[in-house]
């Protein structure tokens, strides 16, 4: 592999997700470009969340490797070496090489860095946005706190460490305009704002790469055009790249740089938004196609 | 059960039909109570001389108390629904005297409630000289125990949301540890106090292990079980623990060595006082106060601290939480030490006070006793399991007291074999009217701009 401006932050390569008889993600593979914006579609049931589920540790996937790059990329040349190795990660210099089908979920995001957000948002509906955010920001805080010891003992010296995190959490609220409800219950807050949340809290936790499950089902036009600007900030201002599941197209084509379309659980398509848009599988898997063009079209994808 | 009737134009035929459903509703009740209790009142079996069985039938007795239910029945159909509707239809402006007494009663009932319990012994030793032993020792002490240990079980409960049936294994653990170590090896009650907390915080971890993968009815069943456990071993390795004959002449604790008799050392010949037992109970109730409300900063601390945070975080989604990058397996066993530390240095100072334990005093009623105050209290809140201990321990013990009801009932009547019914009737009448507990609110742990309590409603109870 070698090393460039266009290396991949994310590397899927031959992930098979079984369940039972089922195979929900049938030997897929991709890349997500650094800094970039990749978008996963495809129909219901395609397997989109699953494949997000392999990449976060929430599922151990039953083939397949899944490696994640902190830095520039030069350090993809140790993948095999990695590999070979079984652990779980590699370091050298400032760069940093993860097999995330190695960690278990919490590690994932912990050490790899690898936020997500969900389909059916889960925010903490008792706790307020502000408490979210410094929940967000758990790890960090435990090791100001001394793991607890010197939070107990000493709580001027952990006040003080605490202030980033305040700021933080001010930071990504402003950024998603939830400043002003910062101290009510997450569980008031309207629809779309939940949606904002849940992506200002993913924030908090630094990630180098983010992955959002639908960040826009439910939101009317304006507020997922609001969405489509904070993503594209996100991606302007930090280093942060972004793999998300959507369905709603006027984000996926218009903010994507990269689009990989699953059906079934296989590859169909894999291009930029334009590519993907006239690839006649991505149409025929969305729309289906004439009755007398099915065994054609079918021979054409391989079915 | 009625329905409204906010039809003024036709008040008679609405009031009427109101009338016939209750009737309706009544009569069917009546006959529901009068199948019911027909074979469990209506019937009694009897042995005559010859040890023969008898059937007599308790007809009127059974007439009785189905009317009773009957009667009660129609009065809640045509006087109370009516009542609470109109209540309901009413507009709910809050009043804004009432609200800023509210507020005022909130903000004060703390510090009144904490400088009571520091002057409480005196206030009795000057107004009630006769019975102060026993009510330092019986309502203060015993209160001030259950108190922590609703502290205690409020962390593992309230905060992270996982219902532990086997609070009281922790609880006997600190106790034994105590009794144990002190008897073999002669250990004073201090440094005995930080190693049974840690003994069974350590417990704590090990039944914390096995049940990290469940969640809800399924973690309440394996707690169950580890406390029955932890009491079964207690009975049965009696070369160890004594088994049912337990533990006896149990050191007492001492006031940096000056132990409380009434010989030339003692507490009261060295302060030059005439010797009175009420001194070891005055010394212990400051004791125990100091443990809880050592209990009470840890805990408000560790709320403000990462790992608090992380309790309720857990108790609100386990999920999100691994996707923040929380290692929940961490977060579920210091919940689970933590509470069973508090829980140890109150089974410590149990033993110390007791001089006496035994498997008895660890039995299911207690955890389940603990489990209701935290409950009743409100989960997660300080202050509500506090009021719900008091209420619930000082409740039951004031019912010794009431002899007064004998006038009333006779002299065959005995309060204390009632306490529990009264009791029980009591919590469902606090579940109705206060089903979050007596504080329903969450504080929140931390703000940015203001301080605002969180509706129970938007908080969720833990199914794990």
């Amino acid at each position: 592999m070698t090393a460039g401006p266009a290396a991949p932050v994310l590397r899927v390569e031959h992930l098979t997700m079984r369940f039972g008889g089922l195979v929900a993600v049938d030997d897929l593979s991709f890349a997500a470009a650094r800094g970039g914006i990749t978008a996963l579609i495809g129909p219901n049931g395609a397997g989109k969340t699953t494949v997000f589920n392999c990449i976060t540790g929430f599922y151990k996937p039953t083939e397949g490797r899944i490696a994640l790059a902190h830095g520039d990329g030069a350090i993809w040349d140790e993948v095999d070496t990695l590999t070979d190795r079984g652990t779980r990660s590699l370091h050298r210099g400032g760069e940093a090489l993860f097999l995330l089908e190695r960690m278990p979920d919490y590690l994932v995001t912990q050490q790899a860095r690898v936020a997500r957000t969900f389909q059916n948002i889960r925010l903490f509906t008792g706790m307020t946005v502000f408490e979210n955010m410094l929940v967000a920001q758990h790890n960090t805080l435990m090791v100001s706190s001394g793991y607890t010891l010197i939070g107990v003992l000493a709580p001027h010296i952990y006040g003080r460490a605490e202030k980033a995190a305040v700021e933080k959490a001010r930071y990504w609220l402003e950024q998603t305009d939830l400043l002003e409800r910062a101290d009510d219950p997450a569980g008031d807050l309207p629809y779309g704002a939940q949606r904002r949340l849940e992506i200002a809290r993913a924030m908090c936790t630094d990630p180098v790469l983010l992955c959002l499950d639908e960040p826009a089902a439910g939101l009317n036009p304006r507020e997922s055009h609001q969405l489509n600007e904070l993503l594209l900030s996100i991606r302007r201002e930090h280093t942060t790249s972004i793999l998300l599941i959507e369905h709603d197209m006027s984000v996926v084509m218009q903010i994507s740089d990269h689009v990989v379309v699953l059906d079934y659980g296989v590859k169909i398509s894999d291009g930029t938004p334009e590519a993907v848009r006239n690839d006649q599988k991505v149409v025929a898997a969305y729309l289906g196609v004439e009755d007398e063009e099915v065994a054609k079209v079918e021979a054409e994808v391989g079915l | 059960m009625a329905v409204a009737a906010p039809d003024t134009a036709l008040p008679h035929t609405a009031a009427r039909a109101n009338l016939a459903h209750a009737l309706k509703d009544a009569a069917i009740t009546a006959l529901i109570s009068f199948a019911l209790l027909l074979p469990l009142i209506g019937f009694k079996t009897v042995q005559n001389m010859r040890n023969e069985l008898e059937l007599e039938t308790r007809i009127p007795l059974l007439l009785a108390i189905v009317a009773i239910i009957t009667a009660a029945r129609l009065f809640g159909s045509l006087v109370i629904e009516p009542w609470r509707e109109r209540r309901a239809l009413r507009p709910h402006a809050e009043d804004a005297r009432l609200t800023a007494l509210k507020t005022t009663f909130a903000n004060w009932f703390t510090p009144f409630a904490m400088g009571f319990v520091l002057v409480y012994p005196l206030i009795i030793m000057v107004f009630f000289p006769q019975g102060a032993l026993k009510w330092i020792d019986n309502f203060g002490i015993q209160i001030l125990i259950y108190i922590m240990l609703g502290w205690g079980l409020n962390i593992v409960v309230g905060l992270a949301g996982l219902l532990d049936l086997g609070y009281v294994a922790f609880y006997a653990v600190g106790s034994y540890a105590y009794a144990l170590l002190a008897k073999e090896f002669g250990l004073s009650f201090w440094i005995l106090l930080p190693l049974a907390g840690i003994l069974s915080a350590f417990w704590g971890v090990l039944l914390g292990f096995p049940v990290l993968r469940l969640r809800g009815d399924y973690l309440a069943i394996v707690t169950l079980a580890f406390g029955e456990i932890i009491r079964l071993i207690l009975i049965n390795w009696v070369s160890f623990t004594g088994g049912y004959a337990g533990v006896s002449g149990i050191p007492r604790p001492t006031l940096f060595g000056i132990p409380f008799n009434a010989t030339e050392q003692g507490f009261a010949a060295t302060f030059g006082l005439e010797f009175n037992p009420i001194h070891r109970t005055l010394f212990l109730y400051y004791v125990i106060l100091a443990l809880g409300l050592v209990t009470a900063y840890v805990t408000i601390r560790l709320r403000q601290l990462p790992v608090g945070r992380a309790w309720e975080a857990l108790r609100e989604d386990e999920i999100a939480c691994r996707s923040l990058g929380i290692n929940t397996t961490n977060t579920k066993l210091t919940a689970f030490a933590m509470g069973a530390m508090f829980a140890g240095f109150a089974g410590s100072f149990f033993a110390a006070r007791q001089g006496f334990i035994s498997p008895e005093s660890f039995t299911f009623l207690e955890s389940a006793t603990i489990l209701s105050i935290v409950v009743l209290g409100g989960m997660g809140s300080m202050i509500g399991v506090a009021v719900a201990a008091v209420v619930m321990i000082g409740g039951t013990e004031i019912m010794r007291e009431l002899d007064f009801l004998k006038y009333i009932f006779g002299n065959d009547f005995d309060p204390t074999q009632y306490r529990m019914l009264i009791f029980g009737f009591a919590m469902v009448l606090i579940m109705i009217w206060k089903p979050r507990g007596l504080v329903g609110t969450r504080e929140p742990s931390a703000f940015y701009k203001e301080r605002r309590t969180i509706l129970g409603s938007h908080v969720k109870e833990g199914h794990g």
